[in-house]
């Protein structure tokens, strides 16, 4: 990695929850960043720049909000960029952050990733239908579940493994109070009774619809060190792109997201994840989007991943927690979902993840985003110590 | 092949509107509009705001010290809209655009004058609200601001009209403060299809599927949207593929109302790979129990009665007979 | 790390009114190949690529992705986007360089204005409880602007007109300009003003357009181009929306991002503004302390040639591209969005 060291010191997230009726859209930002900014011990006359992520426009319909939203921000007389890479969108937004730090170009940057999707409706958003494109609309698990089949096939992955991912992420969302859905009783046979909307995927292997919003402050060393909390340093990042469709394509095992990986443990050192790393919080929105991601990451090796859900290897308790926040099964703000991963990666490293705080080993902590059809991926490893 | 350009009108538009919550500087504003009143709120300067932030623009501080302000004002810029847009504008005939500030604000609001001409409007002018007898907690409650003449007693908003069949002897309960609003948002586009899908779509119109490739590569892009993606060339070299094709991979959907196009549920969606073409075709597999789909089944396009320049053309693709395609001739593709 | 970055090539589309033919990935294509291929850096060797683009403008949601297609991302790229003009992902990519990880960059932006109706489009970047739903287009609130820096009473009528005169007449001598006539003011000021104060030539015209910018750092840069445009200082600034909270006859977040970037720091031979509306020029001027000796908009402007969310990244373009060239040693160019001037960046280059 080059550049000056950079870190996350502040961290800020609302209570996510389908619907956000009590607040206006700069309400929703302010709480995630005010918290952040309070977390950090900064104030907002301290921020140099911000930077903004979110999902398509057409969810809140206000075009480019952020503009609209300076004044919430805090960003009158500041450089405000706004990021939309789709699905990874959370992710980037964060490392564009990191990067404006990295370069010496500010020493405080705030980074906000939200959405009020309840505006209008998640479903409708993410499958406009458009002129001259595919007619049929089948919505985001329409699109996924087919992926899915197709990593049973070739992992010959027994039929109830997304349902083991779907309990396990509900149980670790009761440990954080910030999480969305809070699913006390949930059980496997209640995953395995819910209405089955694409086959294979139920209504309980699915993510919620939530509005919410996330904030991280990133700083430069030579803050960092001024700053009283605890810092979770970058140890790596990276970003990687694919094209949506491609002759001889591996949409289930996507090279951009092997080769992000492979950049962001290069940088950290990392040479066996399961073992070097102490917990991940991973993009998964379809409870099989874990054992997939479990090799698509170096995990395991290929074929393998549903064998590491099915050891128990992934849950709080095991060797290599996924999730321990709940994950995107338990929140979805879709614009957020990518910084909440990279956010509570760094509240791992920090020891400030409460409830479900995983006991360090390593001190190092992956915190991963995808969106698109598979194909933008942003990726970072944080840790306690500094690189 | 020299095909017609390909447009199609485009509504973008959730059905409905928006529904968006206000928070509370927003409401105060509102709800003061449906009460006949201008809230503005005091900036950390002490400057007046109206309409009021939540966050103070200079200090991104909270603000909540909000002041009546009003009711007549000054016009500090304006602007003529001689074509109004129906459906959206707030009059079809011709008016102003201005920014208002009104007396006791230092700050200017954006709203909307009715005046006879762009030749009786100037900035400095003074004008008042002139506010419907049925408000909603809406900016549009100002129905319009209009000239005031010096001397001129500014008339105050009339009295809310009671709720149709309400009783009059009855004491109106004092309504809540106004805290949501619907925001209905409805823009249309005309959108081309572009060269290379347009030779495409015009060849389902003669029930062909032609695919298209870069000059110098085997990689036959069906449907085509112009580009090879691995290398950004044009594929400007035409392959038409056949009409049959294997399941790579599926889902069988049960969510009833995804689509217009959407059979009933259960229907199975299916990724297809073309006999010749190198990425798959999106489509319904029908004709078959959703149970009994699986990977490897060999199917076949089923045309419309009448084809045209449109991806619809083609319904969708039935069981053919063939005997299922073995795994190894399709794995890479799924 | 010297923190050297040079914009070393530049392509635009020859702008239209309206592309009836081609959708945004065609237009993308060529553009991003004649600027690789002018920056003499081979395709998989560029480090970053980012691009600019607008959901709302395109009709749909994630229309950025279609992009993709156009630029070759395999094996996978680092790859980002901002919905914004593609100065800002220029912003995002020099960046980048200056974090060391990488020495080079793709930047691109696009968009077809005339398929939907921009003017409303853009309605919708204001306040969406009690400005939008009145529906003040984009011509409206920069109407207002000029009504507000009228009444002021520095800047006049007449002045609008000789800033559309000359550029309506430099876009003679640009290719790529959408609107080029021979005219002067008095003949302007004898057509009908159409939306007060503003006349049909303050106004920009309607563009479909795609340009593409390729960034190297230090030796790199010098290797592939013999007069690279050494960005010397880059900074923007956003100010609050609302039109009514600000003084629209000044631009202070111009002001201050070109303070930032040194665009005072010596002399300047031509400026490239984000001009859509011909009274912003005296305004962006005066916040750039722009003499009468800068020889501003060159190419004729935005008000010859507007493809929005490109618009920005060339007048980077079109600096760099006289830098190259040898015409002249050092220019500034200055993005915008957001109405009436909310957000503004600003690039200052030079040859060395």
């Amino acid at each position: 990695m080059g550049g000056v060291r950079a870190a996350v010191v502040g961290v800020g997230q609302t209570h996510h929850v389908a619907a956000r009726h009590d607040v206006s859209m700069a309400g929703l930002v302010r709480e995630a960043a005010a918290e952040a900014l309070v977390d950090a011990g900064l104030d907002w006359s301290d921020v140099d720049a911000v930077v903004v992520g979110k999902a398509p426009d057409m969810f809140e319909g206000v075009v480019m909000p952020e503009l609209w939203l300076a004044d919430a921000l805090g960003a009158t007389g500041k450089p405000l960029t706004r990021v939309h890479t789709a699905g990874s969108v959370g992710g980037s937004t964060a490392l564009v952050a990191a990067d404006l730090v990295r370069a010496g170009v500010h020493e405080r940057v705030l980074a906000v990733a939200f959405e009020k999707q309840s505006e209008s409706n998640a479903t409708w958003g993410l499958s406009v239908p458009m002129p001259f494109s595919s007619p049929l609309v089948a919505g985001a698990g329409g699109y996924f579940a087919p992926l899915i089949r197709a990593y049973m096939a070739r992992s010959g992955a027994p039929r109830h493994i997304g349902h083991l991912v779907a309990v396990k992420d509900r149980l670790n969302a009761l440990r954080n109070p910030k999480a969305h859905l809070h699913l006390p009783d949930i059980t496997l046979e209640q995953v395995e009774e819910s209405f089955l909307l694409w086959d294979p995927l139920r209504y309980l292997d699915v993510c919620p619809s939530s509005d919410g919003a996330m904030a991280l402050v990133l700083a430069s060393e030579e803050v960092a060190d001024r700053l009283p909390g605890p810092a979770a340093w970058i140890h790596g990042s990276a970003m990687r792109s694919e094209p949506t469709m491609f002759a001889g394509r591996d949409q289930v095992n996507p090279q951009a997201g092997r080769d992000c990986a492979a950049q962001v443990y290069a940088e950290a050192g990392i040479t066996d994840p399961r073992a070097d790393l102490d917990c991940a919080e991973v993009y998964v929105p379809f409870s099989w989007y874990e054992p997939m991601w479990l090799e698509n990451l170096g995990f395991c090796e290929a074929g393998e991943g549903w064998r590491l859900t099915e050891a128990g290897a992934t849950a709080f308790d095991g060797d290599i927690p996924w999730n321990p926040s709940g994950g995107v099964l338990s929140s979805n703000p879709i614009g957020a979902s990518g910084m909440i991963r990279f956010g509570e990666a760094a509240q791992q490293a920090r020891g400030r993840a409460g409830d479900h705080q995983v006991e360090p080993r390593r001190g190092l902590v992956l915190g991963h985003a995808y969106g698109g059809g598979s194909q933008f991926f942003a990726m970072w490893v944080v840790g306690a110590a500094k690189p | 092949m020299d095909a017609d350009t390909l447009v199609e009108r485009h509504v973008l538009e959730y059905p409905g509107g928006y529904t968006r919550s206000l928070g509370p500087a927003e409401s105060r504003f509102l709800t003061g509009l449906r009460d006949g009143r201008i809230v503005g709120v005091r900036l950390g300067d002490g400057r007046v705001m109206v309409p009021p932030a939540e966050y103070d623009p200079e200090t991104a501080r909270p603000v909540d010290e909000y002041v009546e302000v009003g009711p007549a004002g000054v016009v500090t810029a304006w602007t003529w809209v001689s074509e109004p847009r129906p459906g959206k504008h707030p009059f079809e005939r011709p008016f102003a655009f201005a920014l208002v500030r009104p007396d006791g604000a230092d700050t200017a609001m954006l709203h909307v004058l009715d005046a006879d001409g762009p030749a009786s409007l100037r900035v400095g002018m003074r004008v008042a609200p002139r506010w419907r007898a049925e408000r909603r907690g809406h900016v549009t409650d100002i129905e319009a601001w209009v000239p005031l003449a010096e001397g001129e007693p500014v008339p105050a908003p009339p009295a809310p009209a009671p709720p149709a069949g309400a009783d009059p002897d009855e004491a109106a309960e004092e309504p809540g403060p106004v805290t949501r609003m619907v925001s209905p948002v409805r823009l249309e586009y005309e959108i081309n299809a572009g060269i290379a899908p347009t030779r495409y779509l015009h060849a389902l119109a003669e029930r062909r599927i032609v695919g298209q490739k870069a000059a110098g590569s085997d990689h036959v892009y069906v449907p085509p949207r112009g580009s090879d993606p691995t290398t950004g060339a044009p594929t400007e070299v035409e392959v038409e593929v056949g009409q049959d094709g294997t399941v790579t991979t599926f889902c069988v959907v049960n969510i009833p109302g995804l689509s217009d196009l959407a059979p009933p549920v259960p229907y199975v969606c299916a990724q297809i790979l073309l006999d010749g073409a190198d990425t798959p075709w999106f489509g319904l597999v029908q004709g078959l129990d959703a149970d009994d789909v699986r990977m490897g089944l060999r199917v076949r396009a089923v045309w419309d009665d009448d084809p045209a320049p449109d991806a619809r053309s083609i319904k969708w693709f039935e069981p053919n007979g063939e005997p299922d395609a073995p795994y190894e001739s399709y794995k890479d593709y799924a | 790390m010297s923190g050297e970055v040079a914009v070393v090539a530049f392509a635009q589309t020859k702008h239209v009114a309206r592309d009836r033919e081609r959708n945004e990935v065609e237009l993308i294509i060529p553009v991003v190949r004649e600027a690789i291929e002018r920056s003499g850096i081979p395709r998989h060797e560029i480090g970053f690529t980012a691009s600019g683009s607008c959901d709302y403008l395109a009709g749909g949601p994630f229309s950025f992705v279609m992009g993709l297609d156009a630029v070759g991302a395999w094996p996978p790229i680092r790859e980002s986007h901002v919905e914004a003009d593609a100065a800002w992902a220029l912003h995002e990519a020099w960046v980048a360089i200056l974090t060391g990880e990488v020495d080079s960059a793709l930047v691109y932006g696009f968009g077809k204005s005339s398929l939907g109706d921009v003017h409303e489009i853009m309605t919708l970047q204001t306040d969406p409880y009690h400005v939008a739903p009145l529906w003040p287009s984009m011509v409206d609130l920069a109407a207002l602007q000029a009504s507000a820096l009228l009444a002021a009473g520095e800047v006049t009528e007449r002045d609008l007109a000789e800033v559309a005169a000359r550029c309506r007449t430099a876009a003679l001598d640009n290719p790529n300009a959408v609107v080029a006539e021979a005219v002067d003011a008095d003949e302007l000021l004898a057509r009908p003003i159409t939306h007060p104060p503003l006349r049909d030539a303050d106004v920009f015209p309607v563009t479909d357009g795609a340009a593409a910018v390729v960034l190297a750092a230090g030796d790199l840069a010098r290797d592939v181009c013999s007069r690279p445009a050494w960005i010397s200082g880059l900074d923007h600034r956003i100010e609050p929306q609302a039109l009514g909270v600000r003084d629209l006859t000044t631009s202070r977040s111009t002001a201050l991002a070109g303070a930032n970037a040194g665009a005072s720091a010596g002399g300047l031979d031509a400026a490239e503004l984000h001009t859509q509306f011909s009274h912003e020029e005296p305004i962006l001027r005066q916040a750039l302390g722009l003499g009468d000796g800068v020889d501003v908009n060159p190419s004729g402007g935005p008000l010859t040639a507007n493809p929005v969310m490109s618009t920005g990244l060339i007048r980077i373009g079109e600096i760099a591209a006289r830098i190259h060239d040898g015409r002249i040693d050092r220019g500034l160019a200055h993005a915008s969005q957001g109405p009436a001037l909310q957000q503004n960046l600003v690039c200052v280059m030079e040859a060395r």
